[in-house]
Parts: C-alpha cells; sequence; structure tokens
C-alpha cells in the first residue's frame, strides 16, 4: 500500500473521508486550519459530501448534530477556545445519544492564550465539558499516523456507541509531517432504524434531549451510564514501551509521550532504567495498567504539557500505591527530550 | 352533512400544554394543515426550539429532532444538506432567533438554505416567564424590563424579518399574525407556500407569526387578539416582506 508524507491536519481530514465521513462543518481557528481548508477542498471530491464553513464554532457543531441525525457520518474541527464553544453541542449530541467526530488540536489556553501546541484542554475533553452526566470517548494520537488510525477508529467508535468521539491532538501533531499507511476503510456498521429521515408512511419519531420527568431523566441518565461502564471496559487503549525492567515509569499521552520516548531512549542508553505508559484513550482512562505496573514499580512521574491535568487521573488509578512525581510545561512551551531527561534523572536519583 | 373542519392528519390527537389563548397551538394546526395539503409528511423534518415550543414533537406527527436554545437553522441546515430532498422546517421563538440564535438564522439566511422558519413573534419570552425580547415594543413592560422598554437603555426591537430580507440568500419572508380568522387562514396560506418553495428549490424562506401571548401580556385571549392588530403592527406591519420566489405573487 501506498506512503504518503502527510501533515497531521491533512491525514486527519483525508483518514475521515475514507472512512466515510460525508459531512464535515468547522469554522478557522489556528493551528487546525489546514484541516477546515483540507475538507472544503476534498470533500466535493466524494458523492453526497457536504462541507460547510459555518458562522462559528457553536454552528458548526449543531449542523453536525442536524447531519448526524440525518444519518450522516459527521464531523467537525476545532481548536481550544473553538471546543469550549462546542461543548453546548458535544452535550446535546451526548444526550441524543447521535454519533459525531470532534477533533482539537489544543493550544495554549486558557482564554484565547495563543496558537502553540499545549495539553491545557485535558480536564475539559475527559470531564465531559459541557453540562450533564455525560462522557466522550476521547482519542489522543501521538503519530500522524496513528492520527491517521484513530481518525478511522473514532467514526466506528462513536457509531457503535451512537455518542461523540473527541479526538485530542495538539498544535504540533496537526502540523507536523510524516508518512502515513492508511489502513482499509470499514463498512459502515449503523442501523437505519436510528436515522432520522422523514417517516415515509410508517410512525413519525422524535430525537431529543429535554425530559421534564424527574424520573424520566433519571433513568435516561442511568442508560448512558451503563453504557459508558461498557465503553470504559472495552475500549481502553493504551501502549507500553520499554517498562520491562523499569525502576521509573513516565505516563504521557499525544505529543509529550513522543517527546518522553525521546528521553527514554537517551536514558536507556545511559543505563538508567525508564519506561513509559502512554494512554491512548483518554477516557476510558487506562487505569488498570497504571495500577498493575505499580505493584512492581514503586516511581511514577507524569509529564504532560500542561500544569498538571492527567495527573489527577494517575493519583486516582495509583490510589497511594506508589510514588507519583509531575513535569509539565504549559502555555504552548514543547520541551525537548534532553530537558525531559534532565527531569527525570533528577526524580530517578531521589 | 358536508365536514368543513378537522384535525389535520399531521397532527397528534394530543392536547396543547399551551395557554388557553396561546397563537402557538394555532400555529402548529396550520402548519399540519400545510404538510397535509402538500401531502409531505412523510419527507419532512420539524426542529422545535427550546421556549414554550419546546414540546413541538409531542403534537407534529412528524419526524422532529430537537434543537438547542437558538440553534434552529444550523441543526436544519445539518439535516437539509444531508437530505435535500426533504422538507425541513425550523420552529422558533422571537428569543430563539432573534436573540441566542441570531448567528445561526442570519446566516442560514444568507447561505440561502432551502429551508423554512416558523418564527413566532409573541415580544417576549414566553417559557421562562415573561422576560422583555429583542422584539418586546418600546415602552412595553416585561419581568426585565418593568418600567417598560426603554430605547436608550435596552434598545430598539429588531424586525428580524425586514433585517432578513435585505439577504440576498432569502427567497421569500411574509409576517403574518394569527389573531382573527381572516388573519389565520392568510397565515396557513403563507407557510404553504413557504414549503412548495422549498420543495421547488428555490430558497431560504422564514414566515413571522405576530402570536397572542396572554399569560404574559396579562391579558384576556380577546384583549391579547385586539392588542395584535391595535399595538403590534404599528412596529411589526403584516404583509409579504420579500418575494423572489417563483411568480412573485402575494401569499392571498
Ligand atoms: C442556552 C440556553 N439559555 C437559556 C435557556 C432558557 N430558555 C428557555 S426558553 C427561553 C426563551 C424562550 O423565548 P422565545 O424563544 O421567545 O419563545 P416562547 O417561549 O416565547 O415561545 C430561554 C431563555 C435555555 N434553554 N438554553
Ligand atoms: S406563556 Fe405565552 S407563549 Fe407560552 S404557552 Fe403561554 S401564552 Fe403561549
Amino acid at each position: 500500500m501506498d506512503k504518503i508524507l502527510i501533515s497531521g491536519n491533512w491525514v486527519c481530514g483525508e483518514a475521515a473521508i475514507r472512512a466515510g465521513c460525508r459531512f464535515y462543518a468547522g469554522y478557522p481557528i489556528t493551528p487546525q486550519n489546514e484541516l477546515t481548508e483540507y475538507m472544503a477542498e476534498h470533500m466535493r471530491r466524494v458523492e453526497g459530501g457536504t462541507f460547510i464553513q459555518a458562522e462559528s464554532e457553536i454552528a458548526a457543531i449543531n449542523m453536525v448534530l442536524g447531519a448526524s441525525a440525518a444519518g450522516a457520518r459527521a464531523m467537525t474541527s476545532s481548536s481550544s477556545p473553538g471546543i469550549s464553544l462546542k461543548q453546548e453541542g458535544i452535550s446535546a449530541l451526548a444526550a441524543d445519544e447521535l454519533p459525531a467526530v470532534i477533533v482539537n488540536m489544543m493550544r495554549g489556553g486558557p482564554g484565547l492564550g495563543n496558537i502553540l501546541p499545549s495539553q491545557g484542554d485535558y480536564f475539559q475533553a475527559t470531564r465531559g465539558g459541557g453540562h450533564g452526566d455525560y462522557r466522550t470517548i476521547v482519542l489522543a494520537p501521538s503519530s500522524v499516523q496513528e492520527l491517521a488510525d484513530l481518525t478511522m477508529d473514532a467514526f466506528d467508535l462513536a457509531d457503535a456507541y451512537r455518542n461523540p468521539v473527541m479526538i485530542l491532538g495538539d498544535g504540533m501533531t496537526g502540523q507536523m509531517m510524516e508518512p502515513v499507511v492508511f489502513g482499509k476503510p470499514r463498512p459502515r456498521r449503523y442501523s437505519e432504524k436510528y436515522v432520522l429521515k422523514g417517516c415515509g408512511e410508517g410512525k413519525s419519531r422524535f430525537v431529543r434531549g429535554l425530559i421534564l420527568d424527574a424520573l424520566r431523566m433519571e433513568e435516561h441518565n442511568w442508560k448512558l451510564a451503563r453504557k459508558y461502564s461498557v465503553i470504559a471496559q472495552k475500549e481502553v487503549r493504551f501502549e507500553t514501551f520499554r517498562t520491562g525492567n523499569a525502576k521509573l515509569v513516565i505516563i504521557a499521552y499525544g505529543i509529550a509521550a513522543r517527546i518522553a520516548k525521546g528521553a527514554i531512549n537517551r536514558l536507556r542508553d545511559s543505563g538508567y532504567r525508564v519506561g513509559l505508559i502512554r494512554p491512548i484513550t483518554l477516557w476510558p482512562f487506562p487505569a488498570q495498567i497504571i495500577r498493575d505496573t505499580a505493584e512492581r514499580i514503586g516511581n511514577f512521574l507524569v509529564f504532560e504539557m500542561s500544569a498538571g491535568q492527567m495527573l489527577e487521573d494517575v493519583k486516582l488509578a495509583l490510589e497511594g500505591r506508589a510514588r507519583v512525581s509531575f513535569y509539565g510545561r504549559p502555555g504552548g512551551v514543547v520541551p525537548t527530550p534532553a530537558e525531559l531527561a534532565k527531569a527525570i534523572v533528577q526524580e530517578y536519583q531521589r | 352533512m358536508k365536514k368543513v373542519f378537522s384535525r389535520p392528519k399531521s397532527l397528534k390527537n394530543t392536547a396543547f400544554h399551551y395557554c388557553a389563548g396561546c397563537g402557538h397551538s394555532i400555529t402548529h394546526r396550520l402548519i399540519c394543515d400545510a404538510i397535509d395539503q402538500l401531502g409531505i409528511r412523510g419527507i419532512t423534518i420539524g426542529v422545535p426550539p427550546a421556549g414554550c415550543a419546546v414540546l413541538a414533537y409531542n403534537y407534529f406527527d412528524v419526524d422532529m429532532l430537537e434543537a438547542p436554545h437558538g440553534r434552529g437553522c444550523a441543526v436544519a441546515t445539518g439535516i437539509k444538506r444531508t437530505l435535500p430532498d426533504r422538507v425541513v422546517f425550523s420552529y422558533q421563538g422571537d428569543g430563539d432567533l432573534a436573540a441566542i440564535g441570531t448567528a445561526e438564522t442570519f446566516h442560514a439566511a444568507n447561505r440561502g438554505d432551502n429551508i423554512t422558519v416558523i418564527f413566532i413573534n409573541n415580544a417576549v419570552y414566553g417559557m421562562t416567564g415573561g422576560q422583555m425580547a429583542p422584539t418586546t415594543l418600546l415602552g412595553m413592560t416585561s419581568t426585565t424590563s418593568p418600567p417598560g422598554r426603554s430605547a436608550t437603555l435596552d434598545g430598539h426591537p429588531i424586525r428580524m424579518s425586514e433585517v432578513l430580507a435585505g439577504l440576498d440568500g432569502v427567497r421569500y419572508i411574509e409576517r403574518c399574525a394569527v389573531n382573527t380568522p381572516r388573519n389565520i387562514l392568510r397565515a396557513g396560506r403563507a407557510i404553504r407556500k413557504a414549503f412548495q418553495y422549498q420543495m421547488d428549490g428555490v430558497g431560504f424562506t422564514m414566515i413571522e407569526v405576530l402570536s397572542q401571548c396572554p399569560t404574559n401580556w396579562k391579558m384576556t385571549p380577546a384583549e391579547s387578539c385586539r392588542w395584535i392588530d391595535e399595538v403590534m403592527t404599528k412596529t411589526f406591519p403584516v404583509g409579504v416582506i420579500k418575494d423572489t420566489g417563483k411568480g412573485g405573487t402575494h401569499a392571498d
């Protein structure tokens, strides 16, 4: 199969189209504009493909809501401040049990922040972000190849659970170029019975998030909660790297994990026994592997391009079973492997 | 004996939750009549709002997808672009369409999205208890304009139909009322025409309906109906605002 050199933002668009995405609405924001532009160019290539440059992120996600209910594989993308605006629609998608893929190429925040790569939206992504008792499946790619693969997977997961799925990348993953081989598109498995397309001769249906009766609303919340617990059991993904005989294990995701691998390779060459656990799904969080690793290893270091957000999930997973320290660079700073290696050595020698 | 009046087929046989004298229920009927007359029940998808009509899916016997407050036009756009051969309408109040959802409405209209908006203008936020809307008349009291709406403090009532009519993507807008038998018949024809235009692929259409809200206006239903003629139409004159569809004829 052909290997092509392509940027993360483009690959995300291409993988989406190959996965059968036929509706994209977005609003420009750096550093993910290339994705919106890619969709503008290439959606017209496929039959029934719709591209809309929406007037805002709020409009874009609500267009996705309509398109998803009408049966299209639908996607929108943005970066941090724009994702804040999309949260209304993500909550609505979750309430309505509608599939959709939302890409967030994170940048420095809070507020307008800057346009540099960051991981400051972990809380927002993994805690729901919008209002109400709901969950978003969150996938965190750490290479352009993985971005391609996870984008395709995201549509399948969204359909399988009828739930919004977020791809949580960052400005760097979006803009770097790497060789990619596309996986085979899989046929869509999504029952027509969920598609709202006019009732024909049959009974009319409605899809709504408003449930005024408290007991029925509670029932709906428990139904969603049961679905989330199935996802939490079945969909956890992670990678372990050189944890075999490690004395210290780094926990990092996305681009930070990439940097961590560089640091670990250097340190291993100089005899330091360090390894990495890389969560690929941020929700559901791979707590079990961290807990299991703590049986053998007493020292963890969480590394994030934030002031420490995933750190909380790691602590919850460890429940005090092991020491955990933190190294972070928020605000759009991308540390080098050498810088991280220094921080690791300090911790290692404690 | 000849039957001259009956429940439209596309209106579910359910009692409305609306207050006595409310214009929402009349407008629902008119939409269902239009759907029946055009024979489009099976291909119609409605988008109800947040607002007193939030439960509209309990009444319309067509497929419906609820939109978050104000986002009706964006949701309708998503549906229509995915299923271009369906008839898609959003149903929105003035708070929904002219405040929180102004941008979505304006841009769907400007893109000329081939959808129909039924815009209920009752000059207040009904559902949340009678607060000031963008359409509240000058001097009109509401729970958030207790001394009466003041142009300097609160701005002027927005004539959305006239504002949207200035956009090239808009093909047909008519302001109607549901306060008298004559106006009701006329509103019904306008709604049918808007749906017909959509079926013809003409572009964005909107029917504004001046709709009585006796509860929040603190009037009897009869007083509300009179108030529309005597006061409300001074700020919001009824009639065709724009019609560039085929023929360009009046809904009458
Ligand atoms: C995001 C959001 N903000 C506020 C509300 C509360 N809310 C519900 S309906 C409504 C206003 C309804 O007024 P209007 O659109 O004029 O419709 P009416 O009730 O008069 O028919 C508001 C503010 C909401 N549901 N969602
Ligand atoms: S509050 Fe007003 S708009 Fe709402 S149902 Fe009652 S009369 Fe109708």
